[in-house]
This record gives C-alpha cells, structure tokens and sequence, in this order.
C-alpha cells in the first residue's frame, strides 16, 4: 500500500523533471541547432527567425499532442464508428442511426435528457440567483454561501449515496429511516419506494444535481451581481421601485450575460449526467438517459461499438451549438485585446 | 452599506431573508449531516431508527425470555420467579413489555400485567421482574417469553469505519485514488503552463486556430471519447503485452481530458500579465524559456491553484474515465468506483455505505474548505466547461 504510494509520488516527481527537461533540452538543442554567431550578421538573422518560427510549437508540442490524441482523433473516430457494425469492421452505412430511431429505450432516454435539460439548468440557475441576491443582503451571507457551495465538491457517487439514504424505503412494519419516508409519514401519507416510481423518479434523481450545481450558479452570479454600478439600483430605489421590481427590472437584466453563461454551463454537464444514474437506479424504471445508455452499450454483450457511437454523437450534436457560441464569443474576446 | 441593502433594513424585509437564507442552508446542509451522524451511530440502532434520533437514543422491542422454574420461590400462597430482562447491558431502560408479539408494548414498565391462568408479570424500567404465580411453576413448562420494548442511548461508535477501511477494501481504494489523483493533478498543469505562454506571448501561425481548438474542446462531451481511446489502449495493451488497464494509462487521460481548460485559464491569466515586464525581459536578453521559468510561472501562481483544486476535484470524484481506463479489480478500484460497487453488494447496509461516503468526500471537502478562494477565482475565470 505505501508502496503504491511512493511510486506515485516518484512518479509525480518523475514526469515533472521528464517535463522540465523536455522543455530545458528541447530549447538548448533548438539554440544549439541554429547559431547565432557574431561574424555572420545575415545568417545570425536567418537563424533567429528561423528560432522563432520553431520555439512555438515546442511550447505548445506536448499540450497539443494530447489533445489531438485523446479529443480530436477520437471524435473522427467516433463519427466514423458509427457507421461500422459492433466490432468496428463492417460498414454498415446508416443502421446504427436506424435502430436508434426504432429503439424504445433509445427514445426513452431522449425523453429522459430533455426532461433533465428543461430542468435543471433552469432551477440550478433560478435558486442561484436567488440565493446570491438573498446572501449578499446579510452578515453571515458569506458562512451561507459556502455551505450552498459545499456539494460542488462532493462527487456524484458521494451525493447519490447520500440521496438515496434519504429516500431509503423500509418494508412492513420496519421504522422508516429515510429523512423523505419519514416526513411523508409524519404527515399521515405512505412510504414509497421513490426511485422505482415511473416519471417521477427522474426529478428525485434531478434534486440530486439541482442540490449539487446551485452553489456553482450562486458563486459566479453572486461576483456578476456584484459588478452591477451601485447607480442603478440607488436611482431605482429613489424612482420608488420595490424590491421585487428592483430584482426582476434592474439587476436581473444587467447580469445576462452571465446568466446565460451558467445556464450553458449546467446544461453541458446534464447532457453528460452518469454517475447519477448509474448509482441511483442503473437506468432502471424508466429513468435511462443518453450517457448512461451509451457507457451500456459499450459493455453490453461484449460491446456494440456502432451504436454506442451513435449514442456519443448525439450527445455530440446536442453541445456543438453551445460550443460554436463559446468559441465566437472568445474570439470576439481575443480580438478585443 | 448599499442602496439595496438599506432597503431591505427596512421592516420585516430584512427579517424574511434571514429566515429564508437559513432555510436554504439547513435544507442544503441535512443531507450530508445524515450520513456524517449515521456513520458513527451503532449499526443496530441505525436500522431501527432515524439519524435524527440519533442523539435522543432509540427504542427497539427486544424479545427475553424470563427464568426458568427452578429459579422460583415461594413467597406465601404465590410462587415467583424474579430476575433482570436487562442483565448485562449497561444504560437501557424498559419503556414498556407485553407478552404477545402483536402487542409488544402492552403494558407500562411498573405496571402489574394480568397474564391469565393466575400469572402475573411486573417489568420495572430498570429491568428488574417479578413472574408471579399462585401456584409452583411446573418444571416441564418452557421459560415464559416475553417482548419489552427498550429505550437505548445514543451509542457512537468508530467501528463503522473500522470496517469499511479494513473490511471492506475502502482503505484500499483509498490509496488507489490517492495513486490516481496526485500525477493527474500535477502533470497537466506543467504542460498546460508552457502551451498557455505560447499562446499568450509567441507569434507564431496557426496559434488564434489553436486558441479556438481549445475552447471548442472543452465542452467536448468525454463519451466522444470513450469509444475509440479504449480500442486505442486495447491494441497498444496488446502489442506490447501488458494490460490496457493501467495506471500511466488513466495518468495521460485525465491529463489529455484536463488540458482544455487548463490552457484556458492559464492563458485567460498569463494573457493579462503586465506586457512591460515581459519585454523588458526580452530587452535585456533573456529567452522566452528563461522568461517562462522566471517571471510567467511565479506570477501565475494563483491561476495555477485554481486549475489544480479543479482537476483535483474533478479526478478524484470522477467514476467514468475510471471505469473505463483502470478497471475494477482490487488493485485498481478507485473510491467512487468502491463505492458504486458497495451500493450494489451492500445496498442496505446503511453503516457500511454512510461510513464508506464519508471517507469517500473527505479529502475533497478538506481541499474545498481550506481553498476555496482558488476554486472560486477559477470558476469565475474558466465558467465555460459543464464540469
């Protein structure tokens, strides 16, 4: 065990030096390579550019390598494997893309994704507000924001066992020991399993990530809100405005662009949601969403590659038109420098 | 204070939001109080009651049964058999007894109960009892059951852990993740570094399509990915005749999946750096390598923490690259993935499961609290990638 440890402190130590002295030894050989001398002025000049034309890409050779390697060939791949049968051999031109439409679990978790898309990001960012607005006002605002910001460090896995304590199901005569069976029964109802119950189970699996990702929403906000100029609100205020109208008409207007930021954000992170569903119910009782199909269709009966790409591509499609707005928005960004 | 905020001074406006915030951070605060409490519960107590009895004690009905005839005594006319339901067990109590399993708690603890055939039974709460009878109790009768429902203290206990740490190979995978987390958290970040000051400071073609490259990737969902990289590690395994699972193989993927966004603050940061410092250096000779190593990486400190709580948050909470580039044999399973696994085995086992989540979120609270102010900044820098 500590020995597991070691290595891998000595791998840390390992690749830092393997780094350090890529990039030390790839600089000298460069300089090495392509002299500037004093007599020679032409050559030296020659050199230099030719010094600056090379040095880039041995800063960025490694980064980019990654990233091509694990990001960029995969999608090709990707898209490519979905037309191929499910060892990856045969071409079978579109029949991934058909058994997806004729498959009754596939719509189930297309279903499933865009109940989850319509609410959480909405709700994620509506309490985060909210939140923000309300802590900001207060002296402890602080103590609260970091309690509320807390579950973002906890995993999914941590949080679904810490969920599903709480919607625990005790059979019989058993004490009710989820906090949820509980209450219910506090209040003269009856104790349910609630994540075997069709539809509905999805929003207790949505609470889970909705209690995870509203800190996230209430820190970036909270800093948005903070930027508002102190005027508007004063002017308002002076105007006669209530608080209600303060919020709706003054401030929610000017943070936006903000709020758009963090709605994508959390939107990105549902059309990927796995964990969730694998610990919570395993796609069973009709709660199966895209991410959680397609990891299945990896393993299942010894993996079906073709469909499970076709799987990817879809969550694929579904991002690409947040990431096409990213990339605009920071290459007006760039330009503006 | 602000305009707003002396408007909120005013009348129960401000009162409202106290009571609401408090609210919220009670609502967002009991989840994870109810595993924290249930892990050092007794595992006993935790089945038959809430956690949030936990520090009142519980009530469960215990079956005893009362001593045998030749224990009794003749008292007069009446015959009895006296003697402690609670024998042995320290700080219990009696609330109350009955002698039938559909009516364990038919009678008051002190209280006499008429069991028929001239049979009485009196409990008292500190468990001591006195079996009545008005004639000799028949040596070949049964020693008579009874049911008492008693009220324990609250009991905590580490032995939770214990178990989990020892029994149930989370000590294990505690290292394993350990093992997975420190080099894919600090590899990247040197990587990343050099690619972001090539980016920021270097003129070279190709560079505002690279900057494009990059933020495009990040919103690049990881199951594009999956597909092909596993027949990648499948066939490179092969050829080489080790297992594709292994651990420089989740290293490089946790460092490929991280790069994205660390090239993206980094640079967002080492962009913003004061130009002038950066050409006086080149001025007075120094080389873009000696101007990295020497002004960039120490004053990028701050955006250097902020990437690396990141990637650490997000590689030890991750459970699908895990599954997918390590595996789940024993020496390779991760906490998550432990965790996962106890869910099915031990779906339950509410001691074991509560114990194991806490030890699973511990180091990642442990960062997020001692660090936040890092993590907060890297947010507001990088709030582009869905986690």
């Amino acid at each position: 065990m500590l020995l597991q440890i070691v290595s891998a402190l000595g791998v840390v130590v390992g690749a830092v030096i393997a780094c350090s002295a890529y990039f030390y030894f790839s600089n000298k050989i460069l300089d090495l390579a392509l002299p500037v001398k004093d007599g020679d002025i032409r050559a030296a000049s020659r050199n230099l550019n030719r010094r600056a034309l090379v040095r880039p890409w041995l800063f960025v050779g490694p980064a980019l390598f990654l990233l091509i390697v694990y990001l960029v060939y995969p999608v090709i791949a990707t898209v490519v494997l979905s037309f191929y049968d499910r060892s990856g051999l045969q071409f079978v031109g579109l029949a991934n893309y058909q058994w997806a439409l004729g498959d009754r679990e596939f719509r189930q978790s297309i279903f499933n994704n865009i109940l989850w898309l319509a609410v959480v990001p909405a709700a994620c960012t509506f309490f985060g507000l909210v939140i923000a607005v309300m802590t900001d006002r207060i002296w402890w605002g602080n103590i609260a924001k970091s309690i509320v910001f807390m579950p973002m460090a906890i995993s999914f896995v941590g949080a679904s066992v810490i969920w599903k304590f709480i919607y625990e199901y005790r059979g019989g005569n058993d004490v009710q020991i989820g906090l949820l069976n509980a209450i219910v029964q506090l209040f003269g109802g009856t104790p349910e399993v609630w994540i075997s119950v069709p539809f509905w189970n999805n929003f207790f699996l949505m609470i889970i990530l909705i209690w995870i990702q509203t800190g996230f929403a209430m820190v970036i906000l909270s800093a948005a809100l903070r930027g508002i100029p102190e005027e508007t609100i004063e002017a308002a205020v002076i105007d006669g405005a209530n608080g209600w109208q303060i919020f709706w008409r003054i401030m929610v207007p000017q943070v936006w662009g903000t709020i758009a930021v963090v709605w994508t954000t959390i939107t990105i992170l549902v059309l990927k949601v796995f964990d969730i569903v694998l610990t919570m119910t395993n796609g069973q009782w009709q709660t199966m969403v895209l991410a959680n199909l397609m990891f299945n269709w990896l393993f299942r009966g010894g993996g079906d590659s073709g469909r499970s790409a076709v799987i990817a591509i879809i969550i694929m499609l579904a991002v690409t038109p947040i990431m096409v707005w990213n990339v605009r928005r920071a290459n007006r960004e760039l330009k503006g420098h | 204070m602000t305009a707003v905020g002396s408007y909120f001074k005013i009348g129960p406006a401000r009162l409202f939001v106290h009571a609401a915030v408090l609210l919220i951070v009670i609502l967002w605060l009991i989840p994870t109080l109810g595993i924290f409490v249930s892990a050092l519960r007794d595992k006993d107590q935790i089945v038959v009651s809430g956690w949030w009895t936990a520090f009142v004690g519980s009530t469960q009905t215990v079956a005893v049964r009362l001593g045998t005839s030749d224990q009794q005594q003749q008292e007069g006319v009446t015959y009895v058999i006296s003697g402690n339901v609670l024998e042995g067990q320290t700080g219990r109590s009696v609330k109350a007894f009955g002698n039938r399993v559909q009516q364990p708690a038919a009678f008051k603890a002190g209280e006499t109960a008429d069991l028929g055939d001239g049979e009485t039974l009196q409990i008292n709460s500190d468990g001591s009892y006195r079996y009545m009878k008005n004639a000799a109790f028949s040596p070949d009768e049964r020693p008579k059951r009874i049911y008492a429902s008693v009220s324990a203290p609250p009991q905590f206990t580490m032995q939770n852990y214990n178990t989990v740490l020892t029994g149930e190979g989370i000590g294990q995978s505690f290292i394993n993740s350990l093992t997975v987390t420190i080099p894919a958290t600090i590899i990247p970040i040197l990587i990343a570094a050099f690619a972001a000051y090539a980016l920021s400071w270097m003129e070279f073609p190709g560079r505002a399509l690279m900057i494009a490259l990059v933020v495009g990737l990040i919103v690049v969902p990881l199951q594009m990915s999956l597909i092909p990289l596993l027949r990648l590690y499948n066939e490179i395994g092969n050829l080489l005749g080790q297992p594709s699972k292994t651990y420089p193989g989740i290293w490089l993927a946790h460092t490929a999946f991280g790069m994205p966004l660390a090239i993206y603050l980094l640079r967002a940061y080492i962009a913003g750096l004061p130009k002038e410092i950066i050409e006086s250096a080149r001025v007075d000779g120094a080389s873009d390598f000696e101007i990295f190593v020497r002004i960039v990486l120490p004053l990028s400190f701050p955006a250097l923490a902020s990437f690396a709580i990141f990637q650490f948050l997000w590689v030890w909470n991750d459970l699908l690259v895990a599954m997918v580039f390590l595996g789940t044999d024993k020496d390779h399973l991760v906490l998550t993935g432990s965790l996962n696994a106890l869910l099915g085995s031990r779906g339950g086992n509410w001691e074991i499961l509560t114990a194991s989540a806490f030890v699973t979120i511990v180091v990642p609270l442990l960062v997020f609290f001692g660090l936040q102010r890092y993590l907060v900044r890297g947010l507001l820098a990088g709030s582009v990638k869905g986690g």
